[in-house]
């Protein structure tokens, strides 16, 4: 790795004292990156511009937004219709949150087809798990802040949940709320906590960087980088295409927003919120709706709220459940199969989050939820032992002719060098 | 690896289920299936109908705003139906308004002025339930949003009032709806032929009532449709020349990488 040279004086001058422009040369132009990524490798870069994009209209929806009971409803709707392009912030912010939960669910998939939590990367993972849970809790509470009757609703039956804990349950609530029930004291520690928790996902996804700029990306075939040969610098191959990815994803936000702006949304968040009215069916975001299923599919309270969260929680340790050395779905037969089996129980539980708590729902969401924990628990590991994978190319410069000599192939996977 | 293409080919469907599902606005609540309607501002190009907007306009005036207010719309935003800033002076002066206090500290009334919101017909929500024998006439500004079905759903409402089907149990005080979610609706059919007389000809059936009207509150719903469905055909010309250019760029500059 040489060292960048400056053309600017100015610019030499401060990154002899300061040299942010040597960091960001390293780890936004240089970076070694495989040459080999295909295009599920740009749901990470479009995450955090979708962050960026949540965090700047969010910013300027609070300048116009009243957190109180009596105001709220109405600004959002002086929002939507006094406010200069207030309409235009309030759907790009409302609909880029659900934008933004596909994004990261593709990220998350992309990691569990190509085994990027193995090691090196458990800590990149673990991470990433922890914005995934930053990120609803966010979400939650935002959906909260329009105090439509869904938000209200949501609101009672999500906080409520944390009374199946026992001993400190009902303790805990009361925190949550403020009060004895969701009321003003609520909605206001929403707001601010809505206000905070981005910027913490920001701190979590600087860290989420730096943790993968150690040992690069992992790539589709799943091997390690051999040397120069197989990685190509970030910018311009990487900054061009995920230019090109960040194209596609506006180009199919913009169709929502613009043409379809309510689709994701309840229609019974456009009536105020109220305490004497039950709407007749509480159903969370689409976001939230596998977990939802899981937490109905138990019988039990404490219990189902323990499986809702189990559900999260299974992905921290997944680096130590998935035993096989091979990290590609691509090389493990068996794997992959069952990889799109589980995405589809995924599908199918977010289906069936949305059903009523009835008949065959019910039966279903058990065997489906049944079927998540074995995939985790019990099918991973005992592919790590049984599964024979397919033999590995040498490198991914010449994946096909194996070639690469001996020397490089024995290569340790050795951090990548810092100069 | 016929399991697997078996696999990819059931998550594909049920994707397009999920994707199809909530974009088939067709059952209502209640699970009562509402026939679509052609609507002016349906579509991407879709605008609004002035003369039917006008039309729904007075329909809301001489019949809905009886009972229901309509809060989040003020005079001013008549201009977006066609009126002129005189034909809203004029439209707002029908109207009483309380102000004040007064230098004296007293509350008094005066004709309504262009910046006013419409005037709700009952002073809070008990005084409405009280008018109108325990039930409570909902804010009509924002009705299509907040409704399954929306637009198609308030004309199907509006003119769903029948005889009820034999066996159908109709409480005291309560009418039979086709589409209202249990069939039993607190408000009395509002809509009668020639209940309101058209200044521009039209012939005021109840159908031809209820389609104007529910017009009328599409755009009380979403004053900004017109301009947001404007822009947004202009925001997918740019982004779509933008990443052509992106796709181009990224084919030269990885020509030379495989």
């Amino acid at each position: 790795m040489s060292e960048p040279k400056f053309n600017n004086s100015l610019i030499r001058w401060i990154d002899h004292r300061l040299p942010i422009f040597t960091f960001m040369h390293h780890e936004m132009h240089e970076y070694p990156t495989p040459k080999n990524l295909n295009y599920w490798w740009n749901f990470g870069s479009l995450a955090g511009i979708v962050l960026v994009i949540m965090i700047m209209s969010g910013i300027v929806l609070a300048m116009h937004y009243t957190a109180h009971v009596d105001h709220a409803f109405q600004s959002v709707e002086r929002i939507m219709r006094d406010v200069n392009y207030g309409w235009l912030v309030r759907y790009i912010h409302a609909n880029g949150a659900s934008f933004f939960f596909i994004v990261v669910y593709i990220h998350i998939f992309r990691g569990l087809y190509y085994g990027s939590y193995k090691a090196p990367r458990e800590l990149l993972w673990m991470l990433g798990v922890v914005i995934l849970i930053l990120m609803m809790a966010t979400a939650f509470m935002g959906y909260v802040l329009p105090w439509g009757q869904m938000s209200f609703w949501g609101a009672t039956v999500i906080t409520n949940l944390f009374s199946a804990i026992p001993l400190v349950g009902e303790s805990i609530v009361t925190l949550l709320w403020g009060g004895f029930s969701v009321d003003n004291p609520t909605l206001n520690r929403f707001y601010a906590l809505h206000y905070l928790l981005p910027f913490v996902i920001v701190g979590v996804v600087v860290l989420h960087i730096v943790a993968l700029h150690r040992f690069g990306s992992n790539n589709p075939l799943g091997i390690d980088v051999r040397g120069n040969q197989d990685t190509i610098s970030f910018h311009p191959y990487y900054t061009v295409k995920d230019a090109f990815g960040l194209g596609v994803f506006l180009i199919l936000l913009s169709a929502v927003v613009f043409f379809l702006p309510n689709s994701m949304g309840h229609p019974d968040n456009y009536i105020p919120a109220n305490p004497m009215v039950t709407p007749a069916h509480i159903v969370p975001e689409w976001y939230f709706l596998p977990f939802y299923a899981i937490l109905r599919a138990i019988p039990d309270k404490l219990f189902g709220v323990l499986a809702m969260f189990a559900a999260i929680g299974v992905l921290f340790i997944l680096p130590w459940l998935d035993r096989s050395p091979v990290r590609s779905a691509t090389f493990r037969p068996i794997y992959k199969v069952m990889f799109w089996v589980f995405l589809f129980d995924c599908v199918a539980l977010t289906w069936l989050g949305a059903k009523p708590a009835e008949g065959i729902y019910v039966i279903l969401s058990r065997l489906f939820t049944a079927y998540y924990f074995f995939h985790f628990l019990i099918l991973l590991p005992a592919l790590s032992i049984f599964e024979t994978p397919r033999s590995l190319p040498k490198s991914i410069g010449k994946p096909v002719l194996g070639g690469g000599g001996a020397a490089m192939a024995a290569a340790p996977a050795a951090p990548r060098e810092r100069s | 690896m016929v399991l697997q293409r078996f696999v990819r080919g059931l998550l594909f469907l049920s994707f397009s289920l999920l994707i199809l599902i909530p974009n088939a606005p067709l059952k209502a609540a209640g699970g009562i299936a509402v026939p679509s309607q052609e609507w002016s501002f349906s579509g991407v190009f879709g605008t609004f109908d002035r003369g039917e907007l006008q039309r729904g306009f007075q329909v809301y005036k001489e019949v809905c705003a009886g009972c229901h207010s309509l809060n989040y719309i003020s005079f001013r935003n008549l201009a977006d139906l066609g009126f002129n800033d005189e034909e809203i002076k004029v439209i707002a002066k029908e109207y009483e308004v309380e102000d004040g206090p007064n230098n004296d500290g007293e509350m008094f009334t005066r004709s309504a002025i262009p910046s006013d919101t419409w005037p709700a017909p009952y002073p809070n929500d008990n005084a409405a339930r009280s008018g109108n024998n325990g039930a409570l006439p909902p804010d009509l500004s924002l009705m299509v949003d907040a409704r399954v079905g929306g637009a198609d759903y308030l004309y199907a409402l509006l003119s769903g009032y029948h005889d009820a089907p034999e066996g159908q149990e109709v409480a005291d005080g309560m009418y039979y709806n086709a589409y209202y979610p249990g069939h039993q609706i607190a408000m009395p059919s509002p809509l009668s032929d020639d209940g309101v007389e058209y200044s521009d000809g039209t012939a005021a059936t109840i159908n031809q009532q209820a389609r104007d009207v529910s017009a009328f509150l599409a755009w009380a719903t979403e004053p900004n449709m017109e301009q947001r469905k404007r822009m947004g055909v202009m925001v997918l010309i740019f982004l779509t020349a933008m990443t052509g250019l992106f796709y181009v760029s990224k084919r030269k500059i990885w020509a030379d990488v495989h």
